[in-house]
C-alpha cells in the first residue's frame, strides 16, 4: 500500500502534532494572561510550591556544582601555573551554562513532575470536565497560575543557584585548594559582566516556559488512570529535560550574538 | 408529535458521535421537557454519558444539532459555552469533587469563581446546600475521608448552589448501597419540586427510575429506541423494553 507523505514519516507528524499543542496551550494561557485572567491568590499559592520549595534543590545542586567545577579547574589550570583564573572560568560558566540549565533540569524532575502529575490525576477523575462543566476555564484556572508563578520563580532561583554555586566555589578554591582570594575575586568580577547575569536570567525564563506547558500538556492529556498517570509524568520530565538541553544550545547560539562573550559591559 | 407541544429546555435532533471506529452515537433525536425529570436508560458503555457529556459541551459532537433555550451549542467554543454551562450543573458519576479543596470550598467554589466576595453570604449558601443534601457538619473534611455516598451528595450540593436551571445527573445510585441509592433519589425528587428545576438522570437502575422519573427515554444501539412517560415504558409490550425492566437476558444458564 502507498502511504502519503504525512504518514510515511509518523514520528516526524507526532513530533509536529506535540509542538502544534504546546503552541496552541501556550497562545491560550498568553492571550489569557495579557486579558488579565490571572488568579493572583492561585499565583501566590504557586511561587511558594515551585518557588519557594524548589530552593532547597537548587542550592544544594548550586553548592555541590560550583565546588567539583571548581576543584576539576584547579587540578586542570594549576598544572598551567593559571590558578588566578578559576574564578572567571567558573563564573562566567555558571552564569552562562551550568546555573540556569542545572537549576532548569532540577525544576523539570521537580515541578514539572509535580505539575504533570496533579493535573493528570484531576485529568482522569474527571476534576478538569467538573472545572469546565462549572464553566471554569482550565487554562485560566490551572495553566496560568503555573506559567505566571514560574515565569517569577524560575529567574530567581537560577540566580539563586548561581549565587551559591559561586560561594562555594570562593570557599573551595580558597580554603581548600589555597588559590589566593583576592586574586580569586579581583579575577572574577573583572571577567564576569552583567550581560552573563541577563543571559542567565533569559534561559531561566525560556526553561520555566519549557517545564510549565511541557508539563501541563502532558497533564492535561492524560488518559488511562493510575498507569496513564506515571506515564505523563515520566515523559514530562523526559521531555522537558531533553528539551531543556536542546533549545539551550539554541539559546546560547542566539544569545551570544546578542551578548558576545569577553569584552567590557 | 408531542415533544415539539411541550416547552423544552433542551433540544437534540440527529446527534451523532464515535470514538475511533466504534460508532456510539446514530442520530439521537430528544428532547428535555422544562422542569420535568427525564431518565435516559440504556445499557452500560451504551453511549447514556457521552449523551450527557453532549448537553453542556464537554464533548464536540460529529455532527447534530444541540440546543439549550433555544440556543445552538454544537459548535461553541469553550469561552462561549460558559454562559450556557452556568445554567447547568452536572453530578458526576464519582462527584469529581476537588481532592485539594475541603467539602466547604468545594462547594463554594461555583460561587467564588462567578465573583461572590461575600463570605458571609457564601457562608449561607453552603449550609443552606448541605443542609439540603444532608451533609451539616462535614464542612472541614477533604473528599478522601468521605464515603462514596457523601462524595456524590457534596458534589450535588456543589452542582446545585448556583441554583441552575438545570440539573445533569451521570448514573446517581451506580455503586451505592440500597439505602445511600434512596436517600440520592429523594434528593432528586426533591429538588425537583422544591428548586424546579430541570433533571436528566442517566442510569441503568430501575428502582431509581421508578421513584424518580416523570419520562423515560431509553437509549439502545446509538438511537433513542422509546421516549414516553414511566407508565407507557410499564405497559409497553416490546420485548426489548421488558427484558431491560426484568433485568432478563437471554444467555442460556
Amino acid at each position: 500500500m502507498q502511504m502519503k507523505f504525512p504518514y510515511s514519516f509518523p514520528l516526524t507528524r507526532a513530533f509536529s502534532l506535540y509542538l502544534g499543542q504546546i503552541a496552541f496551550l501556550a497562545g491560550e494561557t498568553f492571550s489569557s494572561i495579557f486579558l488579565g485572567r490571572i488568579r493572583w491568590r492561585l499565583v501566590l499559592n504557586q511561587i511558594v510550591e515551585i518557588g519557594f520549595g524548589s530552593q532547597a534543590v537548587v542550592i544544594i545542586t548550586g553548592i555541590f556544582t560550583g565546588a567539583v567545577f571548581t576543584a576539576q579547574i584547579f587540578f586542570q589550570f594549576n598544572a598551567l601555573n593559571m590558578s588566578s583564573a578559576v574564578g572567571p572560568v567558573v563564573s562566567i560558566a555558571l552564569c552562562r551554562e551550568l546555573g540556569p540549565v542545572l537549576t532548569g533540569l532540577m525544576v523539570a524532575g521537580r515541578v514539572g513532575a509535580a505539575i504533570c502529575a496533579e493535573i493528570g490525576t484531576m485529568k482522569v477523575t474527571e476534576q478538569i470536565d467538573a472545572l469546565r462543566a462549572l464553566a471554569v476555564n482550565p487554562i485560566d484556572y490551572l495553566v496560568v497560575p503555573r506559567a505566571v508563578a514560574m515565569m517569577i520563580s524560575m529567574p530567581l532561583l537560577v540566580g539563586e543557584c548561581i549565587f551559591f554555586a559561586l560561594t562555594a566555589s570562593y570557599y573551595v578554591a580558597t580554603r581548600i585548594l589555597n588559590v589566593n582570594s583576592v586574586f580569586f575575586m579581583q579575577h572574577m568580577w573583572f571577567y564576569t559582566h552583567t550581560k552573563d547575569m541577563v543571559m542567565a536570567l533569559i534561559k531561566g525564563f525560556v526553561f520555566a516556559l519549557i517545564v510549565v506547558f511541557v508539563g501541563c500538556q502532558q497533564g492535561l492529556t492524560t488518559s488511562n488512570g493510575a498507569v496513564g498517570v506515571g506515564r505523563s509524568t515520566t515523559e514530562a520530565v523526559v521531555i522537558s529535560s531533553l528539551a531543556i538541553l536542546m533549545i539551550n544550545f539554541f539559546l546560547t547560539m542566539g544569545l551570544n550574538i546578542i551578548f558576545p562573550a569577553g569584552g567590557k559591559f | 408529535m408531542a415533544a415539539s407541544t411541550r416547552k423544552n429546555l433542551i433540544e437534540v435532533s440527529d446527534l451523532r458521535q464515535t470514538f475511533g471506529s466504534q460508532e456510539i452515537l446514530r442520530g439521537v433525536n430528544l428532547d428535555i421537557p422544562r422542569g420535568e425529570t427525564t431518565v435516559l436508560l440504556g445499557q452500560s458503555g451504551g453511549g447514556k454519558s457521552v449523551f450527557l457529556r453532549h448537553l453542556i459541551g464537554l464533548i464536540r459532537p460529529l455532527s447534530g444539532s444541540i440546543k439549550v433555550e433555544g440556543e445552538e451549542i454544537a459548535q461553541l467554543d469553550e469561552r462561549e459555552l460558559e454562559p450556557v454551562r452556568r445554567k447547568v450543573g452536572m453530578l458526576f458519576q464519582d462527584g469529581a469533587l476537588f481532592d485539594s479543596l475541603t467539602v466547604f470550598d468545594n462547594v463554594a467554589f461555583p460561587l467564588r469563581e462567578r465573583g461572590e466576595r461575600s463570605e458571609i453570604i457564601i457562608r449561607e449558601k453552603v449550609a443552606r446546600s448541605l443542609e439540603l443534601v444532608s451533609l451539616e457538619g462535614q464542612e472541614q473534611k477533604m473528599p478522601s475521608n468521605l464515603s462514596g455516598g457523601m462524595r456524590k451528595r457534596a458534589a450535588l450540593a456543589r452542582a446545585i448552589i448556583s441554583e441552575p436551571a438545570c440539573i445533569l445527573y451521570d448514573e446517581p445510585t451506580a455503586g451505592l448501597d440500597p439505602i445511600v441509592s434512596d436517600t440520592i433519589n429523594k434528593l432528586i425528587r426533591r429538588l425537583q419540586s422544591q428548586l424546579q428545576v430541570t433533571s436528566i438522570v442517566v442510569t441503568h437502575d430501575m428502582i431509581s427510575t421508578n421513584h424518580i422519573a416523570d419520562r423515560v427515554a431509553l437509549l439502545r444501539e446509538g438511537r433513542i429506541h422509546f421516549d414516553g412517560s414511566l407508565e407507557d415504558l410499564h405497559a409497553s409490550t416490546d420485548p426489548v423494553i421488558m427484558d431491560f425492566i426484568e433485568g432478563r437476558s437471554h444467555e442460556i444458564d
